[in-house]
This record gives structure tokens, sequence and C-alpha cells, in this order.
């Protein structure tokens, strides 16, 4: 699994927040558009993407993409 | 001592009573003084609230209601009831665009397929008697407003109230009544697999005008009331227990 396409993936579940602003040091939970319909795409995303079951708590202890990048790894 | 709302004399199934609001529903019943059959697929905590239960000839039936052998197994296994709370039930929470039709199957399946056809085959075979009541826990989800990531959720309790009202049309005739209980969030493990975590609770909990979820015995003693005789007059409604939550 790679960093990079992770990110691309990650960007889609956004409508408003421009893709180049998602890099692997982005803090994501600071985005504006960022809510608890994003946290739950984002869950979903890596479910589907990935086969791997993220829970609540792994978003709100990821800061970074690249955080959350490494715990979907380990999982997997 | 003057009780309208006793269950005494009244044979009750309750389904999904292994845990959450079915458990608090049959503990609740049979301390009304009904006789209450319990069935869920846990034989184990099935158990553990068969051991809270009081009331007469207390018993449960271990049953998976998704397969449908199981539930003709369950029908064959009773012989007359005065209300049935169809209340096993699960949520799958996902965003729209994930929603497939197998997510979709798999809660419909539980919420209102199994119930249906349990319901169904109670009334063709007469064991749900005269005068009965049938009791669907609903939610405000799907009949009054829905949350984030509910539609599945949302459809198949949504379909729940259609049906309730259908049902209780047709069953008229038969003096059987059909009602649904629509609680808010109530404090149960419903979404213990964490995708939803208690941080998000504690805020949602702060969005209800009383300031805290539901219990499962405050479901228990609505339902109690739909059950008993003082609700005789009263088919096709829904009954809110949300706290004030979809006030606003």
């Amino acid at each position: 699994m790679e960093l990079q396409e992770f990110i691309t993936n990650f960007a889609n579940q956004f409508e408003e927040t421009d893709p180049s602003v998602f890099t692997k040091d982005t803090v994501f939970k600071d985005l504006d558009e960022w809510s608890s319909l994003t946290a739950l795409s984002i869950i979903a995303m890596v479910d589907e993407e990935y086969g791997v079951t993220l829970k609540g708590d792994d978003i709100r202890s990821a800061n970074t993409l690249e955080d959350l990048f490494n715990i979907v790894k380990n999982k997997k | 001592m003057y009780n309208p709302f006793s269950l005494e004399n009244k044979t009750i199934l309750v389904t999904g009573a292994s845990s959450g609001i079915g458990r608090a529903i049959a503990i609740e019943c049979s301390k009304m003084g009904a006789s209450v059959i319990i069935t869920g697929r846990n034989e184990e905590r099935l158990k553990e609230t068969y051991s809270q239960m009081r009331g007469k000839q207390p018993n449960y039936i271990v049953a998976d209601l998704s397969k449908p052998g199981e539930v003709q197994n369950l029908t064959k296994n009773i012989t007359t009831l005065n209300g049935l709370v169809n209340c096993a039930g699960l949520t799958k929470v996902l965003p729209f665009p994930f929603a497939e039709r197998k997510d979709f199957e798999e809660v419909m399946e539980v919420n209102f397929f199994a119930p249906t056809e349990l319901s169904r085959l109670l009334v063709k075979t007469k064991k749900l008697q005269k005068g009965a009541s049938i009791v669907f826990i609903s939610s405000v989800s799907g009949v009054y407003c829905s949350a984030v990531a509910g539609s599945i959720y949302s459809s198949s309790k949504g379909a729940i109230n259609g049906l309730a009202k259908a049902m209780a049309l047709d069953l008229a005739p038969k003096g059987i009544r059909v009602n649904c209980v629509n609680p808010g969030m109530i404090d149960t493990h419903i979404f213990s697999e964490g995708k939803i975590t208690q941080e998000q609770l504690n805020e949602d909990m702060k969005r209800y005008p009383l300031k805290r979820f539901g219990k499962p015995e405050e479901v228990a003693y609505a339902v109690i009331y739909l059950l008993s005789d003082t609700a005789e007059w009263i088919t096709g409604s829904n009954l809110l227990i949300d706290g004030g939550y979809t006030l606003l």
C-alpha cells in the first residue's frame, strides 16, 4: 500500500477542499470541511480500498495523514 | 392494588431479548406479571436475561430470526400469545455512497424481514389471540429524522413504520392491535463496533433537550403501556420516546 495513493483516496472524500491541500503532513482534523460525515467516509473508504476496519478512536489518535496511513498499514 | 397497566394473565414473546432494549422489556414485562417468552441468538446472554425475569412460567427459546427455518421453528414452539414485541435489531453506519445492496440486505433481514415473517406466521396460525398487541421497536430515525451515515438503519425503521400501519388495518378485524415505539438514542451497545467514538456520542447527547440518552427501561415502560389493556383503543400509532430530540 502506497502513501501517495492513500492520500489521493483520502482527498477523494472531500468536496470543497482542494486536492493539493492534502499531503502526508496535513493535520486533517483542522480542515474546515472535516466533520463526523467525512470521518465515517474515511472509515468506509479504508474498509473498501484496504479491507481494514478502522475505529473512530483510530481516527482520533491520528494527527496527520501519514499517522493514519501508518495505522491502516499496521492493521493490514 | 389498582394497576391498569398490569400484564397478569398475558403471555408475551420478546425478540432480541439477549441484550439492550429487548432485555429490559423482557424483565420489566415479567415484573408486571406477564409470562414472558424470550428469544435471541446467543444462549448465554439469553440465560442472563432469563435469570433476571420473574412472572409465571418464564421461558427462553434460542433462535436466529434471520434464518427462515428458525422463525418457523420458533412459531411451532409457541402455543398462544397475548403480545409480541419485535425488538431484535442492528445498525450499520455507512455514508450513503458506500452503502451497498449487501449492507442494506444484512440490516433489512434482521430489522424488517424477520419481524415481518414472525408476526405473519403468529397471526396466520392464530397463536396471537383476539385482543393481542404487537409492538415494534422502531426509531426516531427514518420516521421523524435521520442521522449522518444512517441511510440503512433509517430505511429499515421507516419500513417497519409503514408495515405497522398497514398491519394495524388488516388485523383490526381480528382485534389485534399493532403499534410502534420510536426511541431516540438509548444507552445500549448498538455502536459497540466503534465507528462512532464516545466523544461523538457525548456531543450527540448534548443535542437532547433533556440532556441525556434514554434508558432501556424507559422504552420498556412504553411497551408495557401498549401491551396492557389500557391501550385497547390504540392501534397504528407511534409512541415517541426521545427526550425532546425531534423538537429541535
